[in-house]
């Protein structure tokens, strides 16, 4: 028990009882999807060719883009946090753009943009690089819809920190990097964990977006979600079962992060990457 | 200031419970008013959005106070909705598995009738940068294909078509939806895409510079039939029936035919 937790404060009954009747809008359709299920055939039904190859590559691209995410986000929600400059609201309003934003509507700008006529698409073609069709294209779908969880996220606990610590290592004689480094970073760790595992979460569940822009083949670009809504054409059960097992990845990632990353600060982070 | 948050929060609790309260109030959408009007609810496969649209025009413009209310989605959805209840009067199908699955569920009023056929065809970006002539080009090296995914009808008849003709596509994806292997080959993505002929002729209706179309004989090896049926349990039987018979009558065919299906 630690001790932050022993004393609790007694909440007010309605609030109890309506977060009692929110969890179990939120639990009870999965546990009657899981009543659904063909349980005598799951075993075999999870372990075809089709479905080892959706779950490596939804594992394999959720993994690599959460990496870019954490990358690329990082930066962004320290610019958006930290500098002012005229504009700074309409920038984050677009960079938070494919949260609002329907995954397929995201899929079409995509392909807009990467496809083999667009812009970006057609130079890299020239250069003999093809995004189309290619895992490459999945990655970059993730990363697109994920980001901005990872960004809302980092950027809330910056401001919440304020800038006091940064601005007395500066007067210390510690350059910006530095600071950045050994100051911003370290302190922002926890919520820099909740926001990474929110992006893992987005990419593994992502899919008008894939479905759109990178196309759906066995291994290349099926995806885990993307293997769940063809099976469904023919297979019914084998849907719902695909649909637990990534339900049963989600938890045990969850869980996974949550007991590695087991610090109370970690946990504070998670919580306010809720928040 | 007590007893306002728990005022506050009591109203919070009965809201919650009067939406929970919603879900008993299954309104049946093939429900009679007391005017005498009727409602028809059709579930058609997205493949029949426009012809049905303009069918159950006529049908209404025919049958003073009925109203059509259409519903389009894949046929296995539709089927999988039927299946769980949903009031429908009459379904039409893209293909005759998805319809088995109906009668064996016991849910068909009579025997399905055969209205249209469908047929694919070849379809490329509109400058066919691939320069793709007959479907054996295809299984060339280097050309982006993308198909229907086996399980899904068009797929099925492309797979079907492969081994007629003993020509081996290595496609770049497989899609669950026709509509996204024309996207793929409208936005220049694919070099050339199987799709209906139904699908080409509706792109080409809506921009004559989406893509071209390129016909082959081959295709007659793989032949879509498109069955209807009235859905057993209607509140409108006779008029569900008489849907039917303007689907399969001779103005319906016509509408069917004008969008590119054969006849049954």
């Amino acid at each position: 028990m630690r001790p932050d937790r022993t004393v609790a404060p007694r909440l007010p009954w309605w609030l109890v009882a309506v977060a009692v009747v929110g969890i179990a809008f939120v639990v009870a359709p999965v546990v009657v999807m899981a009543t659904r299920g063909d349980w005598a055939h799951f075993w075999s039904l999870v372990t075809s060719d089709s479905s080892l190859d959706a779950l490596r590559l939804s594992l394999f691209t959720s993994v690599v883009s959460t990496a870019v995410c954490v990358v690329v986000g990082v930066p962004v929600a320290v610019v958006l946090a930290r500098t002012r400059f005229p504009g700074l609201s309409v920038v984050r309003a677009l960079v938070l753009l494919p949260l609002v934003l329907p995954p397929v509507v995201c899929g079409l700008a995509l392909l807009y943009a990467f496809g083999r006529r667009g812009p970006f698409g057609h130079t890299l073609e020239d250069a003999g690089i093809s995004i189309a069709f290619t895992t490459t294209a999945v990655v970059i779908s993730h990363v697109f819809v994920s980001l901005p969880f990872l960004v809302l996220t980092l950027e809330g606990a910056l401001k919440v920190r304020g800038t006091g610590p940064e601005l007395a290592a500066a007067s210390l004689g510690a350059g910006p990097g530095r600071t950045f480094w050994l100051v911003t970073l370290p302190a922002v760790a926890p919520a820099l964990g909740g926001g990474a595992l929110l992006a893992f979460a987005r990419s593994l569940g992502e899919f008008g977006a894939t479905l759109t822009f990178a196309g759906s083949l066995q291994g290349v670009t099926r995806t885990l979600p993307l293997e769940i809504y063809l099976q469904r054409e023919t297979d019914p059960d084998a849907a719902v079962a695909l649909s637990m097992l990534l339900v049963i990845v989600a938890v045990l990632v969850v869980a996974l992060v949550h007991s590695a990353g087991g610090t109370r600060s970690f946990r504070r982070g998670l919580a306010g990457s809720v928040a | 200031m007590r007893k306002l948050s728990g005022a506050l929060g009591a109203l919070a609790l009965v809201g919650t419970l009067a939406l929970a309260g919603c879900s008993s109030d299954d309104g049946g959408a093939s429900g009679q008013d007391s005017g005498g009007h009727q409602t028809l609810v059709v579930y058609a496969a997205a493949s029949l959005t426009d012809t049905f649209t303009q069918i159950a025009h006529q049908f209404e413009a025919d049958h003073a106070g009925v109203t059509v209310k259409l519903s389009f989605a894949g046929s296995s959805d539709l089927v999988a909705q039927l299946q769980e209840g949903a009031p429908a009067d009459v379904f039409a199908s893209a293909d005759e598995p998805n319809m088995k699955k109906l009668t064996d569920a016991g849910l068909a009023a009579g025997d399905p009738v055969p209205f249209a056929t469908n047929v694919l065809t070849i379809v490329t970006p509109p400058d066919d940068p691939a320069g793709i002539t007959s479907f054996q080009d295809l299984g060339k090296s280097g050309v982006k294909v993308d198909v229907c995914a086996p399980q899904v009808p068009c797929g099925n008849a492309a797979k079907e078509v492969e081994e007629a003709t003993g020509v081996t596509i290595k496609p770049v994806s497989e899609e669950s939806k026709v509509t996204d292997v024309l996207a793929k080959v409208t936005s220049g993505e694919a070099d050339a895409g199987l799709v209906y002929v139904t699908d080409a002729k509706g792109a080409l209706a809506k921009d004559p510079d989406a893509l071209k179309q390129i016909d082959f004989p081959e295709s007659s090896k793989a032949v879509n039939t498109y069955p209807v049926v009235a859905v057993k349990g209607s509140k409108h039987a006779d008029l569900a029936k008489e849907f039917v018979a303007a689907v399969t009558g001779e103005a319906g065919q016509k509408v069917l035919q004008d969008a590119g299906f054969g006849a049954p």
